[in-house]
């Protein structure tokens, strides 16, 4: 098990990156009325079988020898279900994946979601060839992180996992985060 | 609240460093575990400590990249420093608070720091 949620999503979208994806989006949305916290990893990857999609929610019965599948979606099913909740796999080879989870928000099993954005810098400094899109939805206010925009911004010739670039993008997001959940991370 | 609009003068700023960076430094490469046993056992801390001492330190030329699991779990956070033309050095059970001398020490004086290497955790 993992110590956080947002542990969880840097493991989930690993395997998207294994999975040769080149546009990751996550999503953590938070709804008091429904009481549900769910997070969504979307990935353009090579995607999976319909077979494997039967059988990679156990950790028993993996790809090893590609490395495609571990423990992580087997911890993030754990997680989902501890609370109540559920997770759903909808994958289709050579289109992607997509990884679904949700979360009863009150449960008192439910994890933190823990520092979000140290999984998105983490993400973002790691990978600078792939484009991420993070969406954080706290009831009706949301925060957007697209790569694709920073990219743009900064020009060709510069590399977003440049040090101060990164120290800039966490207080960025870390700051955009805390306004929409009210806790410091 | 911070806005993108502000990274135009971070990147122009970054511009003018480097062109007073001395030629000829060699890129040198530092790879962070970060399989499921790498991150379960606080390999995103070690990353971010990572790229915030080499902002502090105003380095560079270097490159952060990742691996996967290695098949040494128990061993993680695991972390090679790879200098161009020598040996890479393996760092295990790395912490927060062990990156800034390792940074200091390899990265910039290119002296390992034996103590926290795998052949110190084994011996």
């Amino acid at each position: 098990m993992m110590d956080e949620l947002s542990l969880n999503i840097l493991d989930i979208a690993q395997n998207s990156i294994a999975a040769n994806a080149r546009f990751i989006e996550i999503d953590v949305i938070e709804n008091d009325d429904d009481n549900t916290l769910i997070i969504r990893v979307k990935d353009d990857g090579k995607g999976m079988s319909k077979e494997l999609v039967e059988t990679v929610e156990n950790p028993f019965v993996t790809t090893r020898t590609t490395r495609k599948i571990g423990l992580g979606i087997s911890f993030l099913k754990e997680a989902a279900e501890l609370t109540g909740g559920t997770i759903e796999l909808d994958s289709t080879p050579d289109v992607g994946t997509t990884i679904t989870a949700t979360f009863i928000k009150d449960n008192l099993d439910r994890q933190p979601i823990g520092d979000l954005t140290a999984t998105i810098i983490a993400l973002v400094t790691l990978n600078p060839s792939i484009d991420f899109n993070f969406t954080y939805t706290v009831n009706e206010n949301e925060f957007n992180f697209n790569t694709k925009e920073i990219k743009t911004m900064l020009g060709d010739d510069t590399e977003l996992n440049n040090p101060p670039i990164v120290q800039f993008l966490t207080g960025y997001v870390n700051e955009h985060i805390v306004n929409l959940n009210g806790e410091s991370i | 609240m911070k806005s993108l609009a502000e990274l135009a003068a971070i990147r122009d700023k970054m511009k003018q460093n480097t062109t007073i960076r001395e030629d000829g430094e060699k890129a040198i490469r530092i790879v962070v575990g970060m399989a499921t046993c790498g991150i379960a056992a606080g390999a995103r801390p070690v990353l971010n400590a990572i790229t915030a001492e080499l902002a502090k330190e105003n380095i560079n030329h270097v490159t952060v990249a990742q691996t996967g699991c290695i098949g040494r779990c128990t061993l993680e956070p695991i972390i090679d420093v790879i200098v161009p033309g020598e040996e890479p050095v393996t760092y295990v059970h790395v912490t927060p608070d062990k990156i800034p001398k390792i940074i200091k020490s390899h990265v910039i004086n290119d002296v390992p720091v034996m103590e926290y290497t795998v052949a110190a955790y084994e011996n």
